[in-house]
């Protein structure tokens, strides 16, 4: 049924060579480029990037972490060491619309950088995902394969408190025809995953319970199969929170982009 | 005697008066030692902000059952201060219900409505007591939270007891005042009963009219003290959020909550270091400190937050690493600083207003690394509370000054910092490798 399509990646770089101006830079993150179970994630999103016809392209190697987990530590310094460094690579391409599938690098990027000059269009890609299936850019298979399958939302601290995006990850779920079912704990009053504020590089401090295997009770209860999450903390604490149950069998933990691609 | 009675209540105003100001002059002068931060722009954003979440109390109907129960005491608050005007008035001049004469016919309508007030708040108090003692709702517990030990808990006790104290003798003043009417009692011009006190009435039916003048008097004094005294007592208490509840919405922070404030000094240092700027000659020789180690490196803003905050542990009971039994807490935080700003206000006081240095501070004295240490930034305490104060704005600026001045991480977390430095990532990856997950894309 899916057309064999030649996927590709071009970077910043090649695109300027070339004299030609993406539509779209797509901001990978660390986790996107380094994390075996995100690169997952980047994958899917680039697929669908090109399945849609999107004409974007990414920093390879010349992009590097946004300085988030740095400043959230306390490490002001090398926050924006980071900062004025990554802003001087994108002005240099003349960046203006960024997309990213990790709410940190989203957050850090959109409301961060403009104090240091770096203003551009920033969206997270849960939103860009939403944009595409309202413009009718994304054509679902429609083989049914979500319908009636129980789909728990787990809400990221950045997309969702921090930046009041509570409706995209939501509507792009809800276009696969699954039945989303919330947690008791979600939107505003969604329980953290564990992982930020630089959480994700270290050990907990000493406590009765680890936040993730809290959080992870609360998706269980749903009765959910699929747990969705839109950013890579989330994915890893999530995860881990099923091991920790020993429900890898029955439950799997997906992001958006992974579970459109599935459905297109 | 009506004189005697005149000189003693104008003694007690003039007092209340003093010692309420003086109270007001050292808050306001502790929360101006905290750094500037400019937050006057867009005021009738500001302004829809103050009116939906103080005056609207938006945030407190999240839980309808209790937001109801605040309502009633609020609008108690408020519209009983009416009354409270009549009766400083008539302190004043000798009078006895000045409005009455004036207001006709709507002044029974307007008491009877202040007597519906009262009762409901009266009635809430009780519930509230309650809550507190009796059900033993987990976020007001001091057995689970360490910061509630002591005078936290006398202080909430103490508040639902005053208010309960100060409705019953409006109540009861009222009812021997209409008792007093009947007997046509001089002084006691007819107003006639009121709706709740009109209950009471047969408290006092057999009692002399002596005794009914003297308990009339005796509780009208206990009100109107007890409202100067619980005003003064209002400075020193949780309570103080009754008035700084609605500056401290104004100044709200407008921005996304997950914007952290930029540091315009270390903006300078990093464009020296990557040679975009050239030291500045005549800029001081050393920044005074990086992050903030005490009450006065804080905002202003994050000092009146503190002072505004009424201990109700929402933020709390929101808390992921609280809830998971981890030292911090951040009403602990607020707390904190309010405990460490009322020190401070005291050594001003004690040193003719100049703070004399205690070697003390709100980092290492009141606040401990591992606290800091747990905090994810998820900004559920910043969405809980109810009049918008940032218990994470203060923990993110004491990081930066255990980070920045101290030097003081975890090892992997400095593992963090210098893969970033070297890598460009935190954790131990090549740069060159960081495209490599393109090979997946076929």
């Amino acid at each position: 049924m899916t057309q064999e399509i030649e996927y590709k990646v071009p970077t910043m770089a090649e695109m300027m060579a070339s004299g030609e101006t993406p539509e779209i830079l797509f901001w990978v993150g660390c986790a996107g480029s380094f994390d075996d179970r995100y690169k997952k994630v980047t994958i899917a999103f680039c697929k669908i990037l090109n399945k849609v016809g999107i004409k974007f392209a990414v920093l390879g190697t010349e992009e590097s972490c946004t300085g988030d987990p740095a400043r959230r530590a306390g490490n002001e310094f090398l926050f924006q060491m980071q900062a004025t460094m990554n802003i001087q690579v994108l002005d240099g391409y003349g960046v203006k619309k960024i997309v990213t599938a990790c709410p940190h690098c989203f957050n850090t990027l959109k409301n961060e950088y403009p104090a240091l000059g770096g203003n551009y269009d920033v969206i997270h890609h849960s939103t860009f995902l939403q944009e595409l299936i309202d413009a009718g850019k994304v054509k679902l298979a429609g083989g049914g394969e979500f319908k009636g399958k129980k789909i728990t939302y787990h809400d990221s601290c950045y997309l969702g408190r921090a930046n009041d995006v509570y409706e995209a990850p939501r509507a792009v779920l809800e276009a696969l025809d699954a039945d989303l079912v919330e947690m008791k704990r979600c939107k505003t009053k969604g329980l953290c995953c564990g992982a930020g504020g630089a959480q994700m590089f270290k050990e907990p401090e000493k406590g009765n319970k680890d936040i993730n295997v809290e959080r992870i009770e609360d998706a269980l209860e749903t009765g959910a199969s699929t747990i969705a999450v839109a950013c890579p903390f989330c994915m890893v604490m999530m995860s881990d929170g099923v091991k920790n149950k020993e429900k890898e069998d029955s439950v799997k933990v997906y992001d958006l982009a992974e579970l459109l691609l599935e459905a297109m | 005697m009506h004189i005697l009675q005149q000189i003693l209540f104008v003694l007690a105003l003039g007092g209340a008066g003093f010692l309420i100001s003086k109270r007001i002059g050292i808050i306001k002068k502790t929360i101006q030692l905290g750094r500037t931060e400019d937050r006057s722009d867009n005021p009738s954003e500001r302004l829809a902000t103050m009116i939906r979440i103080a005056f609207g109390q938006k945030k407190m109907f999240d839980r309808p059952v209790v937001g109801i129960l605040h309502f009633v005491v609020y609008a108690g608050f408020l519209l009983i201060n009416i009354e409270v005007l009549e009766i400083v008035l008539d302190g004043i001049l000798g009078t006895h219900r000045l409005f009455a004469p004036i207001l006709g016919d709507f002044y029974g309508v307007l008491i009877n409505f202040f007597e519906f007030l009262a009762v409901g708040v009266l009635v809430v108090c009780v519930i509230f007591l309650i809550r507190r003692n009796i059900v033993k709702v987990e976020r007001l517990q001091p057995t689970r939270h360490r910061e509630l030990n002591g005078f936290p808990v006398i202080d909430a006790n103490t508040i639902l007891f005053a208010e309960i104290i100060l409705m019953t003798a409006l109540l009861t003043m009222n009812a021997a005042d209409s008792v007093l009417q009947d007997l046509g009692s001089e002084h006691y011009h007819k107003v006639g009963t009121f709706a709740f006190s009109g209950f009471l009435k047969p408290l006092f039916a057999s009692w002399s009219e002596g005794s009914l003048i003297a308990y009339e008097r005796i509780t009208w004094w206990l009100h109107i003290l007890g409202i100067f005294a619980f005003a003064l007592y209002v400075t020193y208490s949780k309570h103080l959020h009754i008035f700084l509840a609605f500056p401290n919405t104004y100044f709200s922070n407008l921005k996304p909550k997950g914007e952290i404030p930029n540091m315009p000094d270390v903006t300078k240092e990093v464009q020296i270091m990557l040679g975009m700027a050239q030291p500045d000659a005549n800029a001081p020789a050393e920044i005074a400190r990086f992050g903030a180690k005490d009450v006065k490196d804080l905002t202003w803003k994050n000092l009146m937050d503190a002072y505004s905050c009424t201990e109700c542990g929402r933020c709390t009971s929101s808390c992921p690493a609280n809830l998971t039994g981890k030292q911090l807490s951040p009403r602990k935080i607020m707390m904190d600083t309010r405990d460490r700003l009322e020190i401070v206000g005291a050594n001003m006081a004690a040193n003719g207003g100049n703070f004399v240095d205690d070697g003390k501070s709100l980092y290492g004295d009141h606040i401990s690394a591992e606290e800091l240490r747990a905090c994810t930034t998820c900004n559920a305490c910043v969405q809980e509370c109810p009049i918008n104060i940032s218990p994470l704005d203060i923990i993110l600026q004491l990081r930066r000054y255990q980070i920045m001045e101290e030097s003081d991480a975890p090892a992997s977390w400095n593992a963090m910092f210098s893969n970033l430095e070297n890598n460009q990532a935190p954790w131990k990856f090549s740069q060159g490798d960081r495209f490599n997950w393109v090979e997946g894309v076929k």
